[in-house]
């Protein structure tokens, strides 16, 4: 037994060699530019891919040929993260964060692509490494040998590193930007070499990781947004910024993983989980992490004034709204289907935007709340044979309660740590949709989820998707501007006035995460209902960030951004399916350059435009110009 | 709220806020280190000495911001030591900040309305209009301060001088026994500053309530106080009528020795 527990240990051990690789680039990176770069799973995909072809160009049975591979495979990634910060992540380090995280997005999106296109679909599998390829015999058990190569590059890079960063001049100028950017560039420091070498060398490392896997594992294209999401936690359990931290949280999980594994192969997340869970009750900003000092990026951005919508608004509501409702009288059946799906969308959105605009709390992974109605409604049909109505009805319960678990966590963070977390939550839900086969059929999702008989016909099922979208969405509405709402606004707009003045900051804030999920509930249950069936894919990142995308689109400042917002969004992104089979390289270009381009999304963009020309028109300096004031 | 009609204000025997022995240390320094001093209902009383003197520390103590180490504050004879900022709001405390702090996303009038829903514990509403509640009374406080005008005004836009006297009135909207004022002149001209603490005697005199503030203008402070007293090092030094304070020799040792004088920094 004893000798299991060393071997697990060991096991562990070896894979959070990576693991630390990929999050000490993606916190040094982090810590100098203030940008949390979700594209680092994609470099160390790159990386592994890149190893392939090199190691297998080189001659994979020749030392010389297998390291040269991979330390060239790191260098081209160092690259690949060097045109990425020259071309994009330099034009938006001014941005939000939120924008800065969804261009990082753009770019995984792309680097999918890129891999597709390279590499083809298939999984590679890597050659073992010369002199690496046999077993030895420890603790009674066979150990590989590269597994223990592995368990000694992991403290050897933290050595590196430390000396790096200690000991030379470029390490002390990155640990000096890491405590007070500016400070360093009025001492004289070149800032652009900076942050572009800095961001370079974090993409190696990143690089490096995905190239050492290549023995290990096979390589595929899922391998991004895996890593990135298991990266987020253990940032956020070691602590962003502290590379020591991400060493120390990288084998927590290592390790856990490994136990997890052998124990309890089924509630290995849940583990992960709990792990997570009580490192941010005892330390919010995990082990080694310090809380954030104020406002890092100086003085707070104000919140622009946010009025109740004018006549004219109120009444382009209307219209829209009319329009939705005549429409099966006019339109073919193919497109009742779409703006079915649009309708729900548009709820999906609004349920975001209530807890990011209002509330302030950007998620990330708003999917899982979208999925488990979806599950909840198609759980209530499988297994407790229950017809459509109560199935919509148990369905928002379910992700409002996984709202009030994961909120309660969440709320406890801010910024880029609760959009990490949010994720992470999500990778969590997604994934126990994904392994607990006996429940959730896995893969292959749950069939025959099918509305009641009077529901079935396309123009009625339209009706019930938009008369439950169209009131839940106004009940958002008008939350935003009830006393609930404006405390929400409160919290976000001054948290420390807001306390003052008798608001519970926390539990505000945990009340709108609560809503928003079971909001969130309400549009899933239907879209299984609509779809007839419910896949784990309904909870996955790219749903997420569909959702995030939509309200950014709109705006997160206005109340009815979102609805734009999604409409707009889910047709671009139909019509580019349709296109090209390499939409998503085209929809992360598009991603990349809306937010280089529209930092505020469009309906900010036009709402700017319209106070531009008010105000050069009639001098009138109402509070409309208030809106001015947010860059 | 039940606590204030256990004790009605006015109706306590003595000082509104009692302060004892209160200290705090940030690791080896020793921020504030015993300071005990008192309030009464309708003065005020400033809390003067040099740069890093312990005043905003013993400042974010009194209203829970921070946790003292050692020590007691007692509200209208209820202890609120080591009481978090909300729960001591809600017993009575207002208070600005050093640097102003409102909703920018909110007009003038709405930053007033927050405080006055809050007040009476609706803030878990999540229906009807916030716009439409307590409008009237959310007036009155801007026309007490001189905000009426700009009622309708988004807080973001407005100049300096303003978003203290709309924080005053968002301070009084609990009807507070104690106001706590952090610095409530620094960064305004000086017309302003007389202006605004004028308004504030005359509304503590009024409505009884006992003012607490800090300030480094010595003008205001001779000008505007009751009483004074004096912190240094964490210490307290001098405490009794401006007059008094002014001819303190240890006072004037701290203050020759920082090299500040009167008429602010």
């Amino acid at each position: 037994m004893f000798d299991l527990i060393l071997t697990q240990i060991l096991n562990g051990l070896a894979s959070a060699s990576s693991l630390f690789l990929v999050a000490s680039g993606l916190s040094i990176i982090f810590g100098v530019t203030r940008i949390v770069n979700f594209a680092h799973g994609s470099l160390y995909m790159l990386g592994a891919y890149l190893a392939f072809t090199l190691v297998n160009l080189f001659g994979p049975a020749s030392a010389l040929g297998f390291w040269g591979g991979v330390v060239l495979a790191a260098v081209l990634v160092a690259l690949v993260g060097l045109v990425m910060e020259v071309t994009v992540l330099r034009r938006i380090y001014q941005a939000p964060e939120l924008f800065q995280l969804l261009a990082t997005f753009g770019i995984v999106l792309m680097i999918q692509d890129i891999a597709l296109a390279s590499w083809g679909a298939e999984d590679k599998l890597g050659p073992r490494a010369p002199g690496f390829k046999s077993f030895v015999i420890l603790f009674g058990n066979r150990f590989p040998t590269y597994e223990l190569l592995l368990i000694v590059i992991g403290p050897a890079v933290l050595a590196l590193l430390w000396f790096l960063f200690q000991k030379t001049r470029w390490g002390t100028v990155v640990r000096a930007a890491t405590q007070d950017r500016e400070m360093v560039g009025a001492l004289g420091v070149n800032q652009r070499l900076l942050f572009t070498s800095v961001f370079a060398f974090g993409a190696g490392l990143a690089g490096l990781g995905g190239a050492l896997q290549l023995p290990r594992e096979a390589v595929t294209l899922h391998m991004d947004l895996s890593t990135i999401s298991e990266v987020f936690v253990v940032v956020v359990v070691g602590g962003l910024g502290s590379v020591a931290g991400a060493y120390l949280a990288a084998v927590l999980i290592g390790v856990l993983h490994a136990f997890g594994i052998l124990i309890f192969p089924k509630i290995t997340l849940v583990l992960v989980f709990l792990v997570m869970a009580v490192v941010l009750v005892i330390k919010p900003y995990g082990l080694m992490g310090k809380r954030p000092v104020g406002h890092v990026r100086g003085p707070a951005a104000a919140e622009p004034l946010l009025t109740p919508a004018d006549r004219a608004t109120k009444l382009a509501g209307l219209a829209v709204l009319l329009l939705l409702v005549a429409a099966p009288l006019v339109t073919p059946d193919h497109l009742l289907l779409t703006l079915t799906e649009l309708v729900i969308f548009a709820l999906f959105a609004a349920s975001l935007h209530f807890m990011m605009g209002p509330g302030g709390m950007a998620s990330f992974g708003h999917a899982a709340y979208f999925g488990l109605g979806a599950y909840g409604a198609a759980l209530a049909v499988k297994w407790l044979g229950a017809p459509m109505e109560p199935a919509l009805v148990f369905a928002p319960f379910l992700a409002g309660i996984a709202g009030l678990v994961f909120g309660w966590f969440c709320v406890r963070l801010s910024g880029v740590y609760l959009a990490m977390l949010t994720l992470a939550f999500a990778q969590i839900a997604w994934a126990t949709a994904f392994q607990w086969v006996d429940l959730t059929g896995g893969d292959n999702g749950i069939l025959g989820v099918w509305p009641s008989s009077w529901a079935v016909p396309k123009t009625v099922f339209y009706y019930l998707a938009l008369a439950v979208c169209a009131a839940c969405v106004l009940a958002l509405r008008f939350t935003v501007f009830a006393p609930l709402g404006y405390a929400l606004r409160a919290a976000r707009d001054n948290p420390l006035r807001a306390e003052a003045i008798g608001i519970d900051v926390m539990r505000v804030q945990w009340v709108a995460f609560t809503v928003a999920a079971f909001a969130a509930g309400i549009a899933g249950g239907l879209f299984a209902f609509f779809k007839g069936s419910v896949f784990p894919t309904y909870m996955a990142i790219p749903r997420s960030v569909d959702a995030l995308l939509m309200v950014l689109l709109g705006g997160v400042q206005t109340v009815s951004g979102p609805i734009v917002g999604a409409f707009a969004y889910a047709g671009l992104s139909e019509q580019l399916m349709k296109l090209t089979m390499y939409w998503r390289f085209v929809l992360g270009l598009s991603i990349v350059l809306l937010v280089v381009l529209f930092p505020r999304g469009l309906v900010g963009g036009f709402l700017a435009l319209r106070e531009r020309h008010g105000a050069a028109g009639s001098g009138a300096a109402g509070p409309r110009l208030a809106v001015e004031g947010v860059r | 709220m039940s606590a204030v009609a256990t004790v009605p204000v006015g109706a306590a025997e003595g000082p509104v806020l009692v302060v004892r022995d209160l200290a705090k240390s940030f690791g080896g320094v020793h921020a504030v280190q015993g300071v005990s001093f008192a309030v009464e209902a309708g003065r005020m009383l400033a809390l003067i000495g040099p740069n890093g003197a312990g005043k905003t520390t013993c400042f974010n103590m009194l209203n829970g911001q921070l946790r003292p180490d050692r020590g007691e504050v007692v509200l209208a004879g209820r202890p609120i030591t080591g009481l978090k900022p909300r729960v001591v709001w809600r017993m009575g405390v207002g208070r600005t900040f050093q640097i102003t702090a409102t909703f920018t996303s909110m007009t003038v009038r709405e930053n007033v309305q927050m405080a006055l829903i809050s007040h009476e514990g609706g803030i878990w509403n999540p229906f009807a209009p916030a716009r439409a509640r307590h409008v009237a009374e959310a007036d009155a406080l801007l026309g007490l301060v001189g905000m009426a005008e700009q009622a309708e005004r988004a807080c973001g836009v407005l100049a300096y001088g303003d978003l203290k006297r709309v924080e005053l009135a968002v301070a009084l909207a609990n009807r507070p026994r104690l106001l706590l004022m952090d610095e409530p002149t620094a960064g305004m001209a000086p017309r302003e500053r007389v202006a605004l603490m004028a308004l504030t005697a005359q509304i503590a005199a009024e409505q009884g309530i006992a003012v607490l503030f800090t300030e480094h203008d010595m003008d205001v402070v001779f000008t505007h106080s009751d009483r004074v007293i004096v912190l240094d090092r964490g210490r307290l030094i001098a405490d009794g009528t401006a007059e008094e304070v002014r001819r303190d020799a240890n006072v004037r040792a701290v203050y020759l020795g920082s090299g500040a004088t009167s008429g602010g920094h």
